[in-house]
């Protein structure tokens, strides 16, 4: 009886996981993705010994352009726009981070149990449906409202608005496998439910997940930016694109830098995450995989 | 088919309840007593009481929801704190620049978004591919307020083409109100485009593969034919899809924007609103979004009947 083959994820994980690396960097692009994302997280990281005190002023150097003593110029009330810029990406990589964490937690948990107990699929799905019915930026602003600006209610407030997405995502594929032999094989020898999902469905429903995980990751970054842009997100005295940005508005015609540089950093970061996210979802998406090496 | 609609617009009662409901508690998920944030740290007992009749709050929470319920059914969205007027009648004041906005920007996104995904499909893995597809990578990773920003820098304030910021209202003539909204509309619509190009390029790249494509050009049909007429009518499906969805993301794209250009519409309505804890109006606003969203999305799907014989609703 338990000779029955039940997967194994683990042991084929660890034998699928250099080969996933060779055909991840096989593709230029998502390398440079790559490459890009860790700059980013270094920067991050890095940030109290390549960037100097973010809310340092020096009133009487306010406005000054980019040069040797301040790289990217100085803002309004005289701070290092460079020393903003880098403790701003490690604002948008904690946020990117967390909001991943907990809308992946939330939606997963959602997800499989909607997938798994058919009687609570509608309950649970139906308020996913409410829930994505709101745009994301309009959800996000209405809950930073109620929840007051901070960065812990950024996060929270984000990741409300994309736990239904992966709720959804995973909910779909739980659909699919609790069909399959091997998981009525393994009801059928008796495995409890915690296990049968946490051991036999959860691990085959991880790939479209993963795939959605670097989009939630830039989605959750863009957020961040334009809810602290609009002044409703992080307090202000918190170095975020969005703040810099913010505030580089108002002195655009004489000091562009407070536009350009925090700009540039968004869109690096972005287009790094999607040049990453479509090399993964090349590979891990099955309904897809075919073309990717079709076109190869 | 009148029946798939009837059962679609049944479908959406629970989720507008969901949807009502979530507006509902928005008021209450602040920490406190809602009436007290509200009135602000400095308000009197006075003050705070005033504003709990005023908002209802001082009923049990049952009653408060039901009430909700009834009044949203009457259209009844209740009276903004600040602006001292219904909020509905503030919604009507700003809705115009937004709709604008809008459709001005979903127009640009069309026109640039379409056509570079299909020429982009037709010479698939020429270096007129590989080109549009780039733009197109960097144009999703562009936030639509930063763009909106680097117009300003540019054309506004380098080379004085455009305001830097405003709106001109219908009434002073539309040739103004474009003129304000020119800039604003590409800043959404460019980055939608690029959104609409990726799906435009992968379902005609779909439906180029199949097997009614091979026999129009085994009969001889020409290339423009078997792209623009047998191909194109197929892969419009998918893409109408996400044009679709594109008119829903640009509506609450408009209310970043529209902090970026300083234009009077429901996303400088909104922001005001949370900054001065107007909870009436920001319920309201949410609300009027949703709702919208929801019905655009209801007009999506019935729109498949046109573009797919095949699709038949039963």
């Amino acid at each position: 009886m338990s000779v029955i083959a039940l997967p194994r994820p683990e042991s084929t994980g660890r034998r699928a996981a250099p080969r996933w690396l060779v055909l991840l960097t096989r593709r230029k692009t998502t390398l440079a993705g790559a490459v890009i994302m860790l700059g980013m997280v270094s920067v991050g990281l890095l940030a109290p010994v390549i960037g100097g005190d973010p809310a340092h002023m020096e009133v009487a150097g306010r406005l000054a352009a980019p040069s040797r003593a301040h790289w990217f110029g100085t803002d309004d009330v005289g701070r290092d726009v460079w020393s903003r810029v880098v403790y701003g990406a490690r604002l948008s990589l904690l946020v990117g981070v967390a909001v991943v964490g907990l809308s992946f937690l939330v939606g997963m948990v959602c997800g499989l149990v909607a997938g798994y107990y058919r009687s609570l699929d509608n309950a649970v799905m139906r308020v996913m449906d409410g829930l994505m019915a709101f745009p994301a930026i309009v959800l996000a602003i209405a809950l930073m409202a109620a929840l007051g600006p901070s960065v812990i209610n950024v996060i929270v407030a984000i990741a409300v608005v994309y736990s239904p997405r992966v709720a959804r995502v995973v909910r779909g594929s739980v659909l699919v496998i609790r069909e399959t032999s091997y998981v009525e094989a393994a009801r059928a020898l008796g495995v409890a439910d915690p296990m049968l999902i946490g051991r036999h469905i959860l691990p085959n429903c991880l790939s479209p997940v993963i795939v959605q995980g670097s989009f939630v990751f830039a989605a959750a970054v863009l957020t961040e930016a334009a809810l602290s842009f609009l002044g409703v997100g992080v307090p202000p005295y918190v170095p975020s694109w969005g703040v810099i940005l913010a505030e580089g508005r108002l002195y655009i015609q004489q000091a562009p830098w407070l536009v350009l540089y925090p700009g540039v950093a968004i869109m690096l970061t972005i287009f790094g995450l999607n040049l990453f996210g479509d090399g993964l979802r090349d590979l891990l998406d099955p309904k897809i995989r075919g073309l990717a090496t079709e076109r190869q | 088919m009148k029946t798939y609609i009837a059962r679609r617009l049944l479908a959406l009662i629970p989720v507008a309840l969901v949807v009502a409901t979530v507006s509902f508690v928005l008021i209450h998920l602040a920490p406190g007593d809602p009436a007290s944030v509200i009135a602000g740290p400095d308000a009197s007992a006075d003050d705070v009481q005033r504003i709990q009749r005023q908002l209802g709050l001082d009923a049990p929470l049952p009653v408060q929801l039901v009430r909700w319920y009834g009044r949203l059914v009457r259209g009844d969205l209740g009276e903004s704190i600040f602006l001292r007027m219904p909020v509905t009648a503030a919604i009507l004041d700003r809705v115009e620049p937004t709709l604008l906005l809008t459709l001005f920007s979903i127009a640009i996104a069309v026109v640039v978004g379409v056509p570079a995904g299909v020429l982009s499909a037709r010479y698939h893995n020429t270096a007129t591919d590989q080109a549009l597809m780039a733009v197109a990578l960097l144009g999703v990773s562009i936030p639509n307020f930063l763009l909106g920003l680097l117009f300003i820098l540019f054309f506004s304030v380098w080379l004085g083409w455009f305001p830097v910021a405003g709106y001109s209202p219908l009434e002073y003539g539309w040739a103004k109100t474009l003129r304000s909204l020119v800039l604003p509309a590409f800043a959404l619509g460019l980055v939608q485009s690029a959104l609409i190009a990726r799906i435009a390029r992968s379902s005609m790249l779909d439906v180029l593969r199949e097997q009614f494509i091979t026999a129009g050009r085994a009969k001889g049909l020409g290339e423009r034919a078997v792209v623009y007429k047998h191909a194109l009518k197929n892969a419009m499906i998918p893409t109408v899809t996400i044009i679709g969805i594109s008119f829903a993301i640009l509506i609450s794209g408009a209310v970043v924007v529209e902090t970026v250009f300083n234009i009077p519409g429901l996303g400088r309505l909104i922001i005001a609103a949370v900054l001065r804890r107007d909870y009436p109006v920001i319920q309201g606003v949410v609300l009027c979004i949703a709702f919208l969203y929801m019905l655009i999305n209801l007009a999506v799907d019935l729109s498949y009947v046109l573009f797919d014989p095949r699709v038949r609703y039963q």
